[in-house]
């Protein structure tokens, strides 16, 4: 594999996150992921969706008008949506029932339109499949770790297994009931976002309004 | 009309798309530096939504829904599965002939808008709001005070989103939270204050 393949498959995980960096996406990152199995789904239909939609918008990308090509990448992204809609509700009805509107609303999704525009109209078939795989992977990681931490201290399950015995049923754990609503998942990104920027410090934004830095000769 | 008024004060308030269900998060978080800019998108969002939830409404039961087709002698017909394809094509172009509506008799509330009107189009905000009308089986009556207020509530949250970092620049934030990090936290404790409505009935 050259370098240019590894770079759009492994960029996304972590340098150029859709999710903590890019403020794509989002919306679905944090309402699918009160158990860890929405979230799994999910990330698999995003993926898919956005490997296919880079690969079907870059194969005809040199026929594509300017002006339209919004209009004509909705149209391919909300062909493959309902596919995938339909291929839910017919394999995993009970989840499809979960994950409710947020299917439908990959349409919508930042990171599928972003994918498409920024990257499928520039590049061959098989870099933008690889890009897409790469962003619906760094969308996973982000969903999975939330997803995981929502669901065993929200729950003390993992995946419907009892990880942590809950103390209503005998055990010891007493489940954190904010982990499972919507305000928690803002918190976990906020703080994950805190620790990958601790760890890649060139991602850090630069403050506004610095404030006044006292220099020691002024106090003297 | 009490069954309307408690209709809205849940979807302006517990049941807030941005806060709630985290709907239109990313325009939410991107554009809301300013108190201006953010009651500019707020506008925009609440007149298309208004228009959009009671279009899709009279497209969902009149061509979409399984039976709809029977005044036109197909009652076998379902035709369900194309609704989400239909809904965004719906909503593309109201907000364009929004546009040139706009752009034509009241300039000035065109200006104002500016870029925000196109990029509704994405927002999932509009989307979601069709989605969960269908979900819920909505009618016409129902569609128009849900689109409305769901729209007011979106646009309640981002103004107040907007207030908030408007202050917060001043503040001293570790450097990692910086910007976006900061924004989360935030908008997690917006959230926990409007969960403080939730069980209030008309």
């Amino acid at each position: 594999m050259n370098k240019e393949a590894k770079n759009a498959l492994f960029e996304p995980l972590v340098d150029n996150n859709p999710i903590t960096l890019q403020i794509l996406g989002i919306c679905s990152a944090l309402a699918v992921t009160t158990s860890l199995v929405t979230s799994l789904i999910m990330c698999i239909a995003l993926t898919a969706v956005t490997a296919l939609s880079n690969v079907s918008v870059s194969m005809i990308r040199h026929h594509i008008p300017t002006n339209i090509r919004i209009i004509v990448q909705m149209v391919i992204i909300a062909s493959l949506v309902i596919v995938v809609d339909q291929v839910l509700k017919a394999y995993a009805y009970d989840t499809s029932k979960k994950l409710s509107v947020f299917v439908g609303l990959i349409i919508t999704n930042c990171i599928v339109l972003g994918r498409a525009e920024a990257y499928a109209m520039k590049n061959g078939p098989f870099l933008s499949f690889l890009d897409g795989i790469g962003n619906g992977l760094g969308y996973s990681v982000i969903l999975i770790a939330v997803g995981t931490v929502r669901e065993l201290f929200g729950s003390g399950k993992l995946l419907g297994y009892e990880i942590l015995p809950l103390a209503s049923e005998g055990g010891w754990y007493v489940p954190n009931g904010l982990l499972l609503l919507p305000p928690s998942a803002f918190f976990i990104i906020g703080l994950m976002i805190w620790a990958i920027r601790a760890w890649k410090v060139e991602q850090v934004e630069k403050a506004e309004y610095q404030i006044h830095q006292v220099h020691r000769t002024e106090v003297m | 009309m009490e069954a309307y008024l408690s209709l809205a004060v849940k979807s302006i308030f517990t049941e807030n798309l941005a806060l709630g269900f985290f709907l239109g998060m990313c325009t939410f978080l991107a554009i809301s530096k300013k108190v201006e800019t953010a009651i500019g998108l707020g506008a925009a969002v609440l007149i298309v939504q208004g228009i959009t939830v009671p279009v899709n409404n009279l497209i969902y039961q009149y061509l979409l829904k399984d039976g709809a087709l029977a005044w036109a002698g197909l009652p076998d017909v379902d035709l369900s599965f194309l609704g989400l394809i239909s809904y965004i094509g719906v909503i593309a172009a109201i907000v364009q002939i929004l546009e040139m509506f706009l752009d034509r008799f009241v300039p000035a509330l065109y200006h104002a808008l500016g870029i925000f009107l196109p990029l509704i189009t994405v927002n999932c905000a509009i989307l979601g709001g069709t989605l969960f009308m269908v979900e819920r089986d909505y009618d016409l009556a129902e569609s128009v005070v849900y689109g409305l207020s769901s729209g007011v509530g979106w646009a309640l949250a981002i103004t107040a989103l907007a207030g908030i970092r408007e202050k917060l620049r001043y503040s001293d934030v570790p450097d990692g939270l910086q910007g976006l990090g900061i924004t989360f936290i935030t908008v997690g404790l917006m959230s926990l204050g409007f969960m403080a409505f939730s069980g209030i009935q008309l």
